[in-house]
């Protein structure tokens, strides 16, 4: 029962190598790829309701016990962010498959997006840090191909600098490796939890926790985003929608495993240092999405402010902050793809990426600005949809641990989300017409379902947040309690 | 040995922080290619360099060498090879539409 773990990262990366071969046969493609995702979700599903049966689930490669071999972990957390990254992905390609067109799709599109799922699965399932680079590597990868597919002059240029920021971060990330190894001799996360509570408030192991900190920051654009405007605003809506929600997420991930399971031995100094770094991101995010006019700037320093606020919560670290993080994210995905894809979306009927060029669109496209609405409303927190519950759970958990600071720049942030949010629907949206019924370019319903699904999937995380509840209490629990974790992999303890 | 080996690898990442920090878009990528080699030889030194014997049960008693690293540096030279591979691409590319191989020029302008 527990090989079904390995199916999200091996089914995208063998229907991805099939695709290869069926290069010119489009329609068979989108076919493979959505199903590909589809199969991963009732995966990932059926994954969850194992893991409430019988708690966190592991699958040891090729029979080689914890602690020597590489081996995949399935606890709640993780499936939830595989589930929920996946029905993200499946969505986004929908929309790539009405828009991109035929020249991305021969250019073995599908077949990128699908290896970049796979190493975004392999991300999130993995127990073993090295394994945890090589998907990061898998997923990276993938991301440079889409990130300079097209080969415009401008989304090149930013390409170049995507990867080299990636190439440099991923070597920090060995470097990291490197003196882990050196200090607690061992690759297993589980294992190395150990280790480092046996080890206590070593200065070494701290030193080696701020340089995982350095790497993951880079990845999820905390603090270190420098990088992030520039890339997420050159490739096609669709795959800035797919980084957008993925890749960051990631990132978020490898540093919310890290500081819950790895570096819990030294919180006053590793903790204090996300929340300092969390509340910086969150300023510089406001800072940076009120000062722009351009759609797509405000995206994405938007992305940026969600996740200096996740990383708030995992900063602050009680029980019901953790379960806000997990809600938080799995909220976060859905609304930033829809943010992205709407932006997108405006950009692509108007030709124009600035909001005073643009005024009145509700009038021409009802459905369209209505969707907007409630992605601001999402985004900025407003019950039932999907962002209330997660910041809920958050400011509880930093009114119990006593973060008052980071608990009123979250919530200031959320206003910040707002106004910015705002102004593009007061200034886009609403106003005078200024595109005529004769110019006016005809908005399929296809090209708007992926949006009208991602909608779905926002108010359904709230209104159904109910059902989801056990699950995030459990993954909630298992970050709060690492020993849960540790249990399971090393099946109660390991001699050495 | 270990201490000469960590001071080559001080070296190549003085070179290539030198080579990364340059203007010109050929050495920066010659620099992350050096930067790589750099971080293997520190993963291979951080195992412990040649000990003891082959990790083979029955061949020998022990001490036994550390095999770990030798893996993970495979993995990490495949794959750093096939990073440099797609970005030297990417630079032709780049330099290709661009005109220029010199990163103040691929700056971008605010209006673009």
């Amino acid at each position: 029962m527990s090989n079904i773990i390995v199916l999200p990262l091996i089914v995208p990366v063998i229907t991805a190598i099939l695709l290869v071969f069926l290069r010119e046969n489009i329609v068979l493609q989108r076919m493979i790829s959505l199903m590909t995702l589809g199969f991963v979700i009732l995966t990932s599903i059926v994954l969850l309701i194992e893991i409430q049966a019988q708690g966190v689930m592991r699958l040891d490669f090729s029979g080689w016990a914890p602690p020597f071999g590489i081996l995949f972990v399935a606890d709640s957390f993780a499936v939830l962010l595989v589930l929920i990254a996946n029905i993200v992905a499946s969505i986004c390609v929908l929309f790539a498959i009405y828009t991109i067109g035929s020249h991305f799709e021969k250019m073995y599109f599908y077949s990128f997006v699908l290896l970049m799922v796979a190493g975004v699965n392999g991300s999130f399932l993995t127990g073993d840090i090295f394994n945890l680079f090589v998907c990061f590597e898998v997923m990276l990868l993938a991301s440079y191909a889409l990130i300079s597919l097209g080969g415009d002059k401008v989304q090149l240029r930013e390409a170049l600098k995507y990867v080299l920021i990636n190439v440099v971060a991923s070597w920090i990330f060995l470097v990291a490796l490197a003196f882990l190894y050196g200090t607690v001799g061992t690759l297993n996360m589980a294992h190395i939890a150990l280790r480092v509570m046996e080890a206590g408030a070593d200065p070494l192991i701290t030193t080696v926790a701020l340089l995982f900190l350095i790497v993951f920051s880079l990845k999820a654009g905390l603090l270190l985003f420098f990088w992030l405007p520039g890339s997420y605003s050159v490739p096609p809506t669709a795959i800035a929608a797919l980084f957008a929600a993925l890749l960051t997420k990631v990132g978020i991930y490898a540093l919310v495993r890290s500081f819950t399971l790895l570096f819990v031995n030294n919180v006053e100094v590793t903790h204090m240092v996300l929340g300092i770094m969390a509340g910086v991101t969150m300023i510089a995010g406001c800072i940076g999405a009120i000062s722009s006019k351009d759609v797509r700037t405000i995206a994405a320093y938007n992305v940026l402010i969600g996740v200096g606020f996740i990383v708030a919560g995992l900063a602050i670290g009680t029980e019901s902050s953790l379960q806000g993080v997990v809600y938080y994210l799995m909220h976060d995905m859905v609304a930033k793809a829809l943010l992205f894809l709407a932006v997108g979306l405006m950009i692509f009927l108007t030709g124009e990426t600035l909001i005073d060029n643009m005024s009145g669109l509700i009038r021409n496209y009802p459905a369209f600005g209505w969707i907007f609405f409630i992605t601001m409303c999402s985004l900025a927190g407003i019950p039932p949809l999907s962002g209330f519950l997660g910041k809920v759970l958050i400011g509880q958990g930093a009114i119990e641990g006593g973060h008052f600071v980071l608990l009123g720049l979250g919530f200031l942030s959320s206003l910040f989300v707002l106004y910015s949010l705002l102004r593009i629907l007061l200034g886009s949206f609403f106003g005078e017409t200024i595109i005529s019924l004769e110019d006016e370019k005809p908005l399929k319903g296809r090209v708007l379902m992926p949006l009208i699904l991602l909608t779905v999937c926002t108010v359904g995380l709230g209104v159904g947040a109910q059902w989801l509840a056990p699950y995030v209490l459990d993954a909630g629990q298992t970050l709060y309690t690492p020993s849960i974790y540790i249990d399971a992999v090393l099946d109660g303890g390991v001699n050495r | 040995m270990e201490s000469l080996i960590l001071l080559l690898v001080g070296v190549l990442v003085a070179v290539a922080t030198y080579l990364i920090l340059s203007r010109q878009l050929l050495r920066v990528i010659l620099g992350t290619a050096v930067l790589s080699h750099a971080a293997h030889l520190l993963i291979l030194t951080m195992g412990g360099l040649k000990k003891g014997d082959v990790p083979l049960l029955g061949e020998s008693d022990g001490p036994y060498t550390d095999a770990l690293p030798q893996a993970l540096i495979l993995t990490a030279i495949v794959i750093s090879f096939a990073v440099t591979a797609f970005v030297l691409v990417l630079g032709y590319r780049v330099y290709k539409t661009n005109g220029t191989g010199n990163f103040d020029e691929l700056r971008g302008r605010p209006d673009e």
